[in-house]
């Protein structure tokens, strides 16, 4: 049976995903450093809330209170030994959402980075990351997930394990790379480079995109990248609600409802199919953007002008794709690494 | 560039032939080579400080350049950091005993309710590379973890590193607590972490916001600099 995702995607053009989870905690006061997944079980009506008012707003896709639910992100909260019970709780807890509303609605399963760095440059091995994110993902599967999300990866390597957990569990996966350090992710991956690899993961992901990394502007560069890379897939866009900016002791995102509209619509005219907000993105941008999309008549691919005059300039002068010259370093010599 | 692979055997390189080679092993992350490379210029009578500053810190310089300009990434650089700090392993305890001039010295941290080190350990390596000492604090520091180690280690630079918009106000705690004590002109105070930017190390009061490990080795040395010029 084909999932849910899917099946909805065959009757609409677009989707509106859901805003910013911590942004939104915080203000339902979850202190910094606590594990907002604990909440599942210490205040699973705020979390409820939290969907709900993600779903009140227009949301259509919602995203699980899980993203730092694989065990090496709960260790560091010495949770490490809650890992089923804090993903299927997150999963049941979406679920019951998304069951009480007359539209439907599809229940994301959020996996995030592990934090830890992955060979070859780093201690964690496929093997064991595969074996955390398989954890995370087959109770968020049990609590009622529809498919697998992962998001804010930076690595080939950890989205690759991320695929193979996926089809292990046999579940349908959507995965977002973060692209935050001069228009690639900080691993170095270029938006064409994550298209391109979309085919050797493990299971094919259903969709691909880009969330988080450094506003609006930048976010649906890297969307004109992977649609021009990949014609016809179904690209994901969920860029923050602006820039953070420091005012009174507090950090605000200062990206309006207007801007997150605009976003919206220059994402859907980017290729865009699945549009939301990351960090900073609250229910007043997402009734905005509900608004925009469904008003929208599609325009031209817009250029990068088009979105610099709209949302702003841009972090990086180009983002590593294209017909830019690679910068290369005159060697005296090449040796390859034995 | 041809792909021929040439036989270079790093011991009949002349010394400046040998130096330009461990710069290029440095870029490509080949340990094994640089362990040999500081081995053969300490047999041949250099200086360890010269070994230091003219083969590894140069070397990581340019790794650095790279990094700042979006020719190297994450991955390239933690490759290098590790063959360098292969060398340093070697050339460490022959510094203390041949007291050889000092860089400076850095405490660094992620601020308390903050459990994110990749950012931080890269600015810790890259630091170490340019020469400096570094004394880590790990994650998840209050204000009273920077200044105990400050003052223990008589450290002349204080690096706290956010990756949440949540704990990015912490920063400031951390000065106000120094300013409180009337010893925040005593260390040059550099803040980094992804969503930072240059308005909001102004507006907390740091020196300097860094954009990247890089730019952080390049500021603490304009700083150090100035700090040497001063006294």
């Amino acid at each position: 049976m084909t999932d849910r995702l899917t099946r909805l995607l065959e009757t609409r053009d677009w989707l509106l995903l859901d805003g910013a989870t911590g942004t939104n905690l915080f203000a339902m006061g979850l202190e910094a450093g606590d594990a907002p997944e604990f909440w599942n079980f210490d205040f699973p009506d705020r979390i409820r809330a939290l969907h709900q008012g993600f779903v009140d707003s227009g949301s259509d896709v919602i995203l699980t209170n899980s993203f730092g639910g694989t065990s090496y992100r709960l260790k560091l909260h010495n949770g490490q030994d809650r890992v089923h019970e804090i993903n299927r709780r997150a999963a049941e807890l979406a679920r019951e959402v998304a069951d009480a509303s007359d539209r439907e609605i599809i229940v994301a399963g959020s996996m995030g980075p592990t934090g830890e760095l992955m060979e070859p440059v780093g201690p964690l091995s496929h093997a064991d990351a595969v074996a955390a994110f398989e954890e995370q993902g087959r109770a968020l599967i049990e609590g009622g997930a529809d498919v697998l999300w992962g998001e804010t990866i930076s690595s080939e390597e950890e989205m690759a394990a991320i695929a193979e957990a996926a089809a292990n569990i046999g579940a349908t996966l959507c995965g977002t790379l973060s692209f935050d350090s001069a228009g690639r992710t900080m691993m170095g991956v270029t938006s064409s480079a994550y298209a391109e690899m979309q085919g050797i993961f493990a299971t094919k992901p259903l969709a691909f995109g880009a969330n988080c990394g450094t506003g609006a502007s930048d976010l649906l560069r890297t969307i004109l990248g992977l649609t021009e890379a990949a014609p016809g897939a179904i690209v994901i866009a969920k860029a923050n609600a602006g820039i953070p900016k420091y005012v009174d002791g507090a950090i605000e995102y200062d990206g309006t409802p207007e801007t997150m509209a605009e976003y919206a619509r220059l994402a859907r005219d980017s290729g865009a199919r699945l549009i939301g907000g990351c960090c900073g993105t609250r229910n007043p941008h997402l009734v905005a953007m509900r608004a925009a999309l469904e008003e929208h008549t599609p325009r031209e691919r817009p250029s990068l002008d088009t979105i610099r005059q709209a949302l702003g300039d841009f972090s990086s002068a180009d983002d590593g794709t294209g017909d830019a010259p690679t910068p290369t370093r005159e060697r005296r010599s090449r040796r390859k690494r034995t | 560039m041809s792909d021929e692979e040439d036989d270079i055997v790093l011991s009949e390189l002349s010394d400046e032939e040998l130096v330009q080679q461990m710069h290029d092993d440095l870029y490509d992350g080949l340990k094994d080579e640089i362990l040999e490379g500081v081995n053969i210029l300490l047999g041949r009578g250099w200086e360890p400080y010269r070994v230091l500053t003219e083969a590894l810190v140069e070397g990581m310089r340019i790794v650095g350049i790279d990094f700042r300009d979006g020719i190297l990434f994450v991955p390239e650089v933690l490759l290098a950091a590790n063959a360098m700090k292969g060398g340093m392993g070697i050339l460490k305890p022959l510094l203390a005993e041949t007291g050889a001039p000092k860089q400076g010295k850095m405490v660094i941290g992620t601020v308390k309710g903050d459990i994110h080190d990749i950012g931080k350990n890269l600015v810790s390596m890259m630091m170490e590379g340019a020469g400096f000492e570094v004394v880590d604090l790990g994650i998840n520091n209050p204000a009273e973890n920077y200044l105990e180690a400050l003052d223990k280690e008589d450290a002349d630079i204080l690096g706290m590193s956010a990756l949440l918009t949540t704990t990015m106000p912490y920063m400031k705690v951390v000065i106000d607590e120094l300013k409180a004590k009337g010893i925040r002109d005593n260390y040059v105070v550099l803040v980094g972490g992804a969503p930072l930017n240059e308005e909001f190390g102004k507006a907390i009061g740091a020196d300097a916001y860094c954009r990247d490990a890089a730019v952080a080795v390049e500021t603490a040395k304009e700083y150090m600099a100035q700090r040497l010029h001063n006294q």
